[in-house]
């Protein structure tokens, strides 16, 4: 146990205290901007298959009307975040480097743009089943980041029964303030979510976890709370990164996912306060989802907060804008810790997409790599207690198949934070991507 | 104690009788004038393994690719076989967009390794088939045979190349072949965009413009997915001349051969990238 647990705040061992850097934009209210010209749609926009197209080019389409429907249950379907024509269906560069099928819409200039809905249903007299299905037909997944279809999570195993679900509002990554803002911008559409949630994986009870650097939120939320004390919320120390799935289960209950288990067989189920917010707000009008929060923030912006877009939205809109003034930025979709580069002006704002970090050239100046002093302090913040170090060294003899047979690299979920405590700048989560994508190719080829 | 001791001795002399596997002792020597480079590209995954398969006439000591023709003809005359004819195969890329023809769309800033880059939204450059420049294969390769040049491309010198198929595994673009040295035409380009798009890419892509396939042998050359792709099983090495190339708007489809190095058209663009020695400006 925790020594800071027996003072009532609820932490897990090890991590690092990032500077926030939140100030800038958590005042924000989510405003909209004006919608871009053309809009860039990836059928993957989640982990699993990607969707199927089911529009033609010339075709017209309402905001919000289904174009590409799931491919199984490990998919998502795709609705039109505008209204417009197809103009086509091509390859377009995606944020991960290689290229991808996407719809490409044009807006209509003189569409009022009215969201597309279905008939109302009530989600208190549907079955679990029902529900999951229902989940699926908003094209829901993980809006934290990871991008894991929602109703993949609320499909909960036969051997498994689940006590309790936790709603994620952490957002332990600096800069970030999405979650922030739909916490208080949106607390009836995420208690509705949080009771569809509750009712599909059958918990009795949902726990809100929030890092302490975010009191208003608790302050906002409690009044609405229901009297039965079915659904709670806690304070967590803010800390990087209590917002991991395994950091967050053990901050609350004390408990820790087994390696290589899902959270359901400790019996827990894990969401996002912005996904289940999106569902709350969807679901009942069998809705599609379309847009999303974002936050907007770094160096040389005139106006950064968060603002509400349209998916597939180009970041050159989203920079317009927020009146980008600088000539070269390093582009991060997502947190400083864990997002994606962006190398291209056109890339679209996907599902998974929380954030543009846009941050001069030199806040991300990197310094030559030294040479590993066993320092051991990358073993003194790692969350999962892994050995950095130990990689790191490996990966330079490309000592793939060792790290993850001997020292549990799989269990890794690139966190960072031995990269940004190493005195020597080793770039070891890099290391450690390279190493994933070989053994994966090597499995791979093994099988085949 | 003596007992027990006599009794395991017994045991073993017992065991060393019926379990005498016998060993053709010519496959020590063998093994002893081999390289002893252990890379495989034999075909068989080490040295030892490989003088099996010489001492029992499943390989001619020709397949061999780092011993030079004198120690392969050595063991051609202990084993009192014929060297046996291995055509020499080696790696060729299928890029030719160095920096002073491709474009880059943004800076890679973090570790130089290929595979890093790759992993980072695809290292910045504008073609996302193109090499990055990264010297993954240099580093990779046990025998030095690769460097890199001004412009970021790998070099491979053929004579030092064994085609071990260490630079194929590693290049995350997978733009490394083994390809026979009789194999002059090739296709220096992966890109799979449409053509204007791709050149406005790199400069040396190819278009699909489908002239080498009119001008090649019948069937040689196919235009798959906006790239055009040499059919080698059609490959003959009498009938086919550089012609292809002579019309290649690009320069993509090239002609190597171990003695003048490599040829491309000298039409259109080409000409002009033959005399730039800069780099191109990055976007």
């Amino acid at each position: 146990m925790n020594l800071l647990n027996l003072f009532g705040k609820k932490t897990f061992p090890r991590g690092i205290h990032p500077e926030g850097f939140k100030e800038e934009t958590h005042d924000h209210q989510a405003r909209r901007l004006p919608f871009p010209a053309q809009i860039i749609l990836p059928l993957s926009q989640n982990i699993g298959k990607p969707a199927i197209p089911i529009v033609h080019m010339g075709q017209h389409v309402r905001r919000g009307e289904l174009i590409a429907r799931a491919d199984g249950f490990m998919s998502v379907p795709l609705h039109a975040s505008v209204s417009g024509t197809i103009k086509k269906i091509d390859l377009v560069p995606s944020a991960r480097g290689d290229k991808e099928q996407a719809i490409i819409i044009q807006t209509s200039l003189s569409s009022t743009q009215t969201h597309h809905h279905g008939d109302y249903q009530d989600f208190e007299k549907m079955s679990p089943q029902a529900l999951v299905q229902a989940v699926q037909d908003t094209g829901m997944v993980g809006l934290g980041g990871a991008s894991f279809p929602t109703h993949v999570k609320m499909k909960i195993p036969d051997d498994c029964t689940i006590d309790t679900i936790i709603i994620n509002g952490c957002e332990c990554e600096p800069f970030l303030t999405t979650d922030h803002r739909i916490m208080l911008e949106q607390i009836s559409f995420m208690l509705r979510g949080i009771r569809i949630a509750m009712k599909a994986v059958d918990a009795p009870r949902a726990i809100i976890g929030v890092e302490d650097n975010k009191l208003n939120v608790l302050e906002a939320i409690r009044p609405h709370l229901p009297a039965d004390d079915s659904i709670t919320i806690e304070a967590v120390v803010t800390k990087y990164p209590q917002g991991a799935e395994k950091m967050l289960v053990y901050s609350l209950l004390g408990k820790e996912i087994p390696s290589g288990k899902l959270p359901s067989s400790i019996g827990v189920a894990i969401f996002n306060v912005a996904t289940l917010a999106a569902i709350g707000e969807l679901l009942p009008q069998r809705q599609g989802l379309i847009e999303r929060i974002i936050t907007i923030t770094g160096d040389n912006l005139n106006k950064p907060g968060n603002y509400m877009v349209p998916l597939g939205t180009p970041l050159s809109h989203i920079l317009k804008h927020a009146e980008f003034t600088g000539n070269e930025a390093e582009l991060i979709l997502g947190g400083p810790m864990m997002g994606m580069p962006a190398s291209f002006l056109d890339t679209p704002v996907k599902k998974g997409t929380g954030a543009v970090l846009v941050l001069d050239k030199r806040a991300t100046k990197r310094d030559d790599v030294l040479p590993c002093i066993k320092c051991s302090q990358c073993l003194q913040v790692c969350p999962i207690n892994l050995n950095p170090s130990e990689l790191g060294m490996l990966a330079t003899k490309r000592k793939y198949d060792v790290m993850e047979e001997q020292y549990h690299l799989n269990d890794c979920f690139e966190c960072g934070c031995c990269s940004y405590v190493c005195p020597s700048n080793i770039p070891l989560v890099q290391h450690f991507r390279i190493a994933k994508t070989l053994n994966r190719e090597r499995h791979r080829m093994e099988v085949a | 104690m003596v007992v027990l001791g006599i009794v395991l001795a017994i045991i073993l002399a017992i065991a060393n009788k019926k379990l005498f596997v016998y060993e053709d002792p010519r496959i020590d020597q063998v093994d002893e004038m081999l390289p002893q480079a252990q890379c495989g590209a034999c075909g068989v995954p080490g040295c030892r393994p490989f003088a099996e398969a010489v001492v029992n006439r499943v390989k001619p000591p020709s397949a061999c690719t780092v011993n030079t023709p004198e120690g392969n003809q050595d063991i051609a005359s202990f084993m009192g076989i014929d060297m046996g004819e291995t055509e020499k195969v080696v790696a060729r890329l299928a890029c030719a967009g160095g920096t002073h023809v491709a474009y880059t769309r943004a800076k890679y800033q973090g570790l130089q390794s290929c595979q890093a880059a790759a992993a980072v939204s695809g290292g910045g450059k504008g073609c996302n088939w193109g090499c990055l420049g990264l010297a993954d294969c240099a580093d990779v390769c046990d025998f030095d045979a690769i460097f890199m040049d001004e412009y970021g491309l790998p070099i491979v010198i053929e004579d030092k190349c064994t085609a071990c198929n260490d630079c194929i595994v590693i290049c995350p673009k997978d733009l490394f072949s083994l390809q026979p040295v009789s194999h002059k035409l090739f296709v220096a380009c992966k890109s799979l965009d449409e053509g204007d798009i791709a050149e406005a890419e790199c400069e040396v892509a190819c278009t699909a413009c489908e002239k080498c396939v009119v001008d090649a042998p019948e069937g040689l050359i196919e235009i798959k997915n906006n790239l055009a792709v040499i059919d080698f099983k059609k490959y003959d090495e009498i009938t086919v001349d550089r012609l292809p190339i002579e019309r290649c708007p690009t320069g993509a489809i090239v002609w190597i051969d171990s003695q003048l190095g490599t040829t491309r058209s000298s039409v259109g663009k080409a000409a002009r990238q033959s005399t730039r020695t800069e780099s191109l400006p990055q976007a």
